[in-house]
């Protein structure tokens, strides 16, 4: 449904979104995550064809954005970022201009709003105008729009920035309703929330795609590092050098020592599961205290840091020149 | 069409929404209508070309300030990224725009018939010209308020899209004035005076409704609604 081809996107300078490819389709809720200024927006303005990409094709819902905008409108329901609203407008006047502009029959207009005042919980507010709402209300009103028309395709910028927790658990299991049949790309800040409702996740950094993929390929891309954590009780040199003896093991970084349990990370360039047998067994022979032995367990925060930061636990920089000459000289002047 | 009137409607409640239609629609009528009284008791004439002959110099404060916000706020918002997004054509909205403004205009003129009614009950006035120069003001108010929304897509700033407003209503009001026309070379002559904003305008209040008058205005309309939407779509460019 959506199909992403060598996007690439600058503001005089500023390269927004680079050489950005992906495809999604229906049934599927993608979590569009990168840190601030990462291009997440700039890629949902150029699906929505609010703007338009110097190069690349993007298609949504089979037509292209380019030169069937209108037919692409049709298909999506877009919530920008921060919901902006007609302040001097109510409620009702507000999706009754959606719905019209939408072009539902207004045999069904009635229901439609009604449905999405429901679902976005908006019965308390429907007198109101916009302009009095708090930012979670007006955050809804903005979804109750892009749901209007029951598109095939959800956009939403940072949809639940701003809700009260009621108010994001219900947001999130309507996306996830959504996404049975739909497809839905959203963007957030918010890490358990793409793990809790996205089917994919879709990274991006300094305008480009780093990873894309299910939650649990994207463990075992950063896990290919294969990283266990040991503890054992004994002597520390003793230890680290029988287990730098080992079969299969790459590197051997005592981590702390306390109360003699000495914890390490290993880092081995062999499946995981024998490497572990290994040093059971090791630990067997020389009669150590193995008080912990477990492969690392990665979450959503650390795959993002690792393709954001190129930071992975595990991967130590190289220790430091004992005296720094740089900071050494400075100080003495 | 279908889409033009939606924007038309939205755009025409909201300026009842907010205080901006009472404002205009009574500073409209009360200095209008002072300035004709003040010409007809001291000209002591039931005619109206007093009233007629300053609409040019009022509508250059009050139009600008009537299509200010029509892009300005919507960019400044943010709101623009949801309107441009629906399946609408840019040009279908600036057309929406507007017309509610052009309605707004209609609306204060239309209220203003309370000064030709008492020109009649108080003399015998000419009803041709006063029909006439109703015709001319309409005409005339459109091409500022063209122009008017045009200065409003420039910029995010309402008081900036004001003064671009009004110095190139003022630009092109005052080329056609005497005072610049007798100062300028010769062969400016002619341009000058065909552009001029305020000189068509005049040769309708005079009686007699010429089609050049009428393309004039349409043309002067037609430009700026041109030039506003392309840089509706400017955002799109590079
Ligand atoms: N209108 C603009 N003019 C100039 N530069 C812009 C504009 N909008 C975005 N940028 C730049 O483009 C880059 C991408 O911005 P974008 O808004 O797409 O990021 P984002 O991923 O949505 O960030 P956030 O998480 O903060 O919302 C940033 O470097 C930003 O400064
Ligand atoms: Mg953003």
């Amino acid at each position: 449904m959506i199909e992403v081809k060598e996007l690439t996107k600058s503001y005089g300078p500023t390269l927004a979104v680079n050489n950005v490819s992906f495809n999604a389709n229906a049934g599927e809720v993608v979590g569009f995550i990168g840190p601030n200024g990462a291009g997440k927006t700039t890629t949902m303005r150029i699906l929505t064809c609010y703007l338009t990409a110097d190069t690349g094709t993007a298609t949504v819902a089979g037509f292209d954005v380019l030169e069937h905008a209108i037919d692409v409108r049709k298909n999506v329901g877009y919530l920008p970022e921060s919901a902006p609203l007609y302040a001097d407008m109510g409620v009702v006047e507000y999706l009754k201009f959606m719905a019209e502009i939408r072009e539902i029959p207004k045999s069904q207009r009635k229901e439609r709003m009604r449905t999405v005042v429901d679902i976005c919980g908006l019965e308390g507010v429907i007198q109101k105008d916009i302009g009095e709402l708090s930012k979670g209300f007006r955050q809804r009103v903005g979804l109750a729009q892009s749901l209007i028309h029951d598109p095939p395709i959800l956009i939403l910028d940072e949809p639940t920035s701003g809700l009260d927790p009621t108010q994001t658990i219900e947001i999130r299991n309507l996306i996830k309703d959504i996404g049975q049949e739909k497809l839905v790309l959203f963007s957030t800040h918010i890490l358990p929330e793409v793990a809790a409702t996205c089917s994919r996740i879709l990274m991006i950094n300094h305008g480009q795609i780093v990873a894309n993929g299910t939650l649990e390929e994207l463990v075992n891309q950063v896990r290919s590092e294969n990283i266990l954590h040991v503890a054992i009780k004994g002597t520390e040199d003793e230890i680290t050098t029988k287990l730098r003896q080992l079969e299969g093991i790459i590197e051997v970084t005592p981590v702390s020592t306390d109360n003699g349990i000495v914890r390490y990370e290993i880092a081995s360039g062999q499946d995981i599961s024998d490497v572990s047998s290994t040093i059971f067994n090791a630990a067997v022979q020389n009669r150590w205290d193995l008080v912990e032995l477990n492969q690392e367990s990665i979450d959503l925060e650390q795959i993002f840091l690792h393709y954001t930061t190129g930071q992975t636990r595990g991967t130590h920089p190289p220790p430091k020149p004992e005296s720094n000459e740089d900071v050494d000289s400075t100080e003495e002047e | 069409m279908q889409n033009i009137n939606i924007i038309f409607k939205k755009e025409f409640r909201s300026y009842f929404n907010s205080p901006i239609a009472y404002i205009f629609i009574t500073f409209f009528l009360g200095i209008s209508s002072w300035l004709f009284f003040q010409t007809f008791f001291f000209g002591n004439q039931a005619e109206m070309r007093g009233f007629f002959g300053l609409m040019p110099w009022i509508f250059l404060f009050f139009i600008p300030a009537v299509t200010m916000k029509l892009w300005a706020e919507e960019k400044k918002m943010g709101t623009a990224e949801i309107l441009m997004t629906l399946p609408i054509r840019d040009y279908e909205v600036v057309i929406g725009k507007f017309l509610a403004s052009f309605g707004l205009l209609a609306v204060s003129v239309l209220f203003s018939i309370a000064i030709p009614i008492s020109v009649a009950l108080l003399g015998d006035p000419d009803e041709g010209t006063i029909v006439c120069g109703y015709i001319g003001l309409l005409l005339m108010g459109g091409a500022y308020l063209a122009i008017g929304l045009f200065a409003s897509t420039l910029t995010e700033n309402q008081i900036i899209g004001f003064i671009i407003g009004i110095t190139i209503c003022f630009v092109l009001l005052i080329i056609g004035t005497d005072y610049v026309l007798f100062s300028a070379p010769n062969w400016l002559y002619p341009i000058f005076s065909y552009l001029g904003l305020g000189v068509h305008y005049s040769s309708i209040l005079r009686g007699v409704i010429d089609s050049r008058d009428i393309i004039y205005y349409l043309t002067i309309m037609g430009f700026f609604l041109y030039i506003s939407t392309l840089m509706v779509e400017s955002r799109k460019w590079r």
